[in-house]
């Protein structure tokens, strides 16, 4: 065997890469939100266009299709979400008078334009999602595939909304070595594929520095519903639980972050909407003295000023 | 006749029926011995590759795999740090050597609250498989070289680095001077295990089915049934340590208990545990060097060694 398993190249101080410093939560300045709220909450709603194809992608996302070709089952589940669970999702948005993010497959853009004149006429902020389902950033993409997917996306996009798109989130949050520097050439200063923190922090690139706004994976509805299998009380309990340890948390050490993504497709369904509105009661109701909610555009500007 | 067996059985530990050893009695009495075993590890984000395991599904760079281990040091261990606080009880860390060199702040608040550091091996992203046995005693020896190094003492204990072994890993720890496995999950109390070199050596209960990571992430477990099922565990360990000391562990993961979704459901555990008298609140370190103070033929009786 080689002497490379016991060779430690990067068997140093700080991260074992050059992409962000090592530092601890508890050990920096407090963040403070708007009216000294201790919780910022981010809602995202991810409307994602997964193909009817049978290619397989480097890295299958959460929910891809799995059936031979034609695997009109999985396609037609996802694209419910783009017809009629998004619009159950929206309503239930406006009745607590939330503000989440839409992420979206730049693909949909020319799919389906009565869907982005809906989400555009929502005012919500719009994050860039991917070309689709199928165009994952993973392993040895071609940097130029790689980088048309991104400026299409955001060209797409921008076909149907005045405001700047800032945000990414890529498909199944994968990323190539790439995907960073690609991004900030395309326009983009926040992705949140890392989900290693519960606050923003300044990530670097060889294009300068951009933020990472960690999302939060181990609260997304389709890992806790479809990959733990989960109850939809359960996983409204889990949500509630998270937001209290925060707040309580936020009050203090300083301002913390509850990152929630639903996908459409998924609690969209008439047997899971229900889980969504206790959520919005919860939160926006019932710790309404607690929770700054805000976009995620907003979260950014607030504390990249704080952090260094 | 000389043949060579490629996969032998070990004769690591005699047999000795539950009910039929010496009684087992702790210091002061107490009817069961608790420890809880946080995993401090780093995984690298690049490691070479290892014919005989795969560090990460994903390919470079594992961003999803990556960063909610990054999560655990950088969010989740001063969480879970000040829960142990709130309850008495000193972690006996299971420590990924090279976070000494990565992370030594974390070292220094464990080492502050006099917590134990064993062993987990260098990297949990290098493995055990393939190594020779000079480079296994190698990589043994610099893991704790390293901890003693930097707090002082040598480690005691030994779980592999992502539980991965060779016929000889036991051997090669009792040979480096360690004092006690936590890789053998064969009992609720400690086994005299045998090793080439015969020195007192022991292999102290560390339960797999209580493992946070295993219970969310193999087994799936609601955060709330986890809690339930770490107290059935005491209940039934507590009520047959009135008969003969029992041992229970629960080894955690920053990046599994400290989400802010599950915390509470462990708290509840430790709570619970603590609430009862005649526990002896220790270390993997004080069970071991307890268990060998008393000698072998208290430990387990009229053991018989296995017959092939």
């Amino acid at each position: 065997m080689s002497d490379e398993l016991l060779s430690y190249p990067r068997r140093h101080y700080g991260m074992d890469h050059d992409r962000y410093r090592w530092s601890m939560l508890q050990d920096r300045a407090p963040i403070v939100w708007p009216d000294n709220k201790p919780l910022a909450l981010w809602i995202n709603l991810s409307v994602q266009h997964f193909p009817l194809s049978g290619e397989k992608p480097v890295v299958a996302p959460p929910g891809a299709l799995t059936m031979p070709y034609p695997d009109l089952r999985h396609y037609t589940l996802r694209d419910y979400g783009n017809r009629v669970g998004i619009f159950r999702i929206l309503t239930l948005m406006q009745q607590y008078q939330a503000t989440p993010s839409v992420a979206i497959s730049g693909a949909l853009a020319l799919r389906y334009p009565r869907l982005m004149e809906r989400l555009a006429a929502t005012g919500y902020e719009w994050l860039g999602h991917g070309w689709n389902m199928l165009c994952m950033h993973a392993g040895d993409i071609e940097i130029a595939t790689e980088s048309e997917w991104i400026a299409q996306t955001r060209e797409a996009l921008e076909a149907f909304t005045d405001q700047p798109l800032k945000g990414w989130l890529s498909p199944g949050r994968s990323q190539t070595a790439n995907t960073p520097e690609l991004l900030m050439r395309n326009g983009f200063s926040y992705q949140c594929d890392w989900v290693n923190d519960e606050l923003p922090y300044p990530f670097k690139t060889d294009e300068g520095d951009m933020t990472c706004l960690p999302s939060c994976l181990e609260l997304d509805d389709v890992f806790v519903l479809t990959q733990n299998l989960h109850s939809e009380e359960s996983f409204v309990q889990q949500v509630i639980d998270a937001a209290d340890l925060l707040i309580e948390e936020g009050q203090k050490q300083g301002g913390r972050l509850l990152a929630l993504n639903l996908h459409p497709w998924l609690v969209g369904q008439p047997h899971r909407v229900s889980a969504v509105k206790r959520l919005l009661e919860a939160l926006l109701v019932e710790r309404s003295d607690a929770i700054w909610h805000a976009s995620p555009g907003s979260i950014v500007d607030a504390a990249i000023t704080q952090i260094d | 006749m000389t043949e060579i067996v490629q996969f032998p059985e070990l004769s690591l530990y005699d047999y000795s029926p539950y009910d039929e050893r010496p009684k087992i009695v702790w210091p002061n009495g107490a009817r069961l011995a608790f420890w809880v075993a946080p995993n401090i590890e780093f995984y690298e984000l690049d490691p070479p590759i290892n014919p005989h395991r795969q560090a990460w599904p994903h390919p470079y760079p594992p961003v999803p795999g990556y960063s909610i281990r990054d999560y655990g040091n950088r969010v989740g261990h001063q969480r879970q740090m000040a829960l142990l606080d709130k309850y008495g009880v000193r972690g006996s860390i299971s420590l990924s050597a090279a976070l000494c060199e990565h992370h030594p702040e974390i070292i220094a608040l464990c080492a502050e609250r006099n917590w134990e550091f064993f062993s987990h091996g260098i990297y949990n992203t290098r493995y055990t498989y393939g190594l020779t046995e000079d480079q296994e005693r190698e990589m043994i020896e610099d893991a704790m070289d390293t901890i003693e190094r930097t707090v002082g003492q040598r480690p005691a204990g030994y779980l592999a680095p992502a539980l991965s072994h060779s016929n000889h890993t036991i051997d090669l720890f009792a040979e480096a001077g360690g004092l006690y496995t936590c890789d053998l999950f064969h009992d609720d109390q400690p086994t005299w295990v045998n090793t080439r070199s015969d020195k007192p050596f022991v292999s102290i209960p560390y339960s797999l089915e209580l493992n946070d990571t295993i219970a969310y992430v193999v087994q799936k477990r609601e955060p709330r049934r986890y809690g339930e099922s770490i107290r059935l565990a005491f209940d039934q360990l507590y009520a047959e340590g009135a008969d003969s000391g029992t041992v229970m562990c629960i080894p955690t993961h920053n990046y599994q208990v400290s989400c802010p979704h599950r915390l509470r459901a462990f708290e509840e555990a430790l709570e619970y545990i603590t609430g009862h008298s005649d526990v002896w609140v220790t270390t993997g370190r004080e069970i071991a060097e307890y268990t060998i103070a008393h000698g072998r033929q208290q430990l387990e009786g009229n053991a018989v060694v296995p017959s092939a």
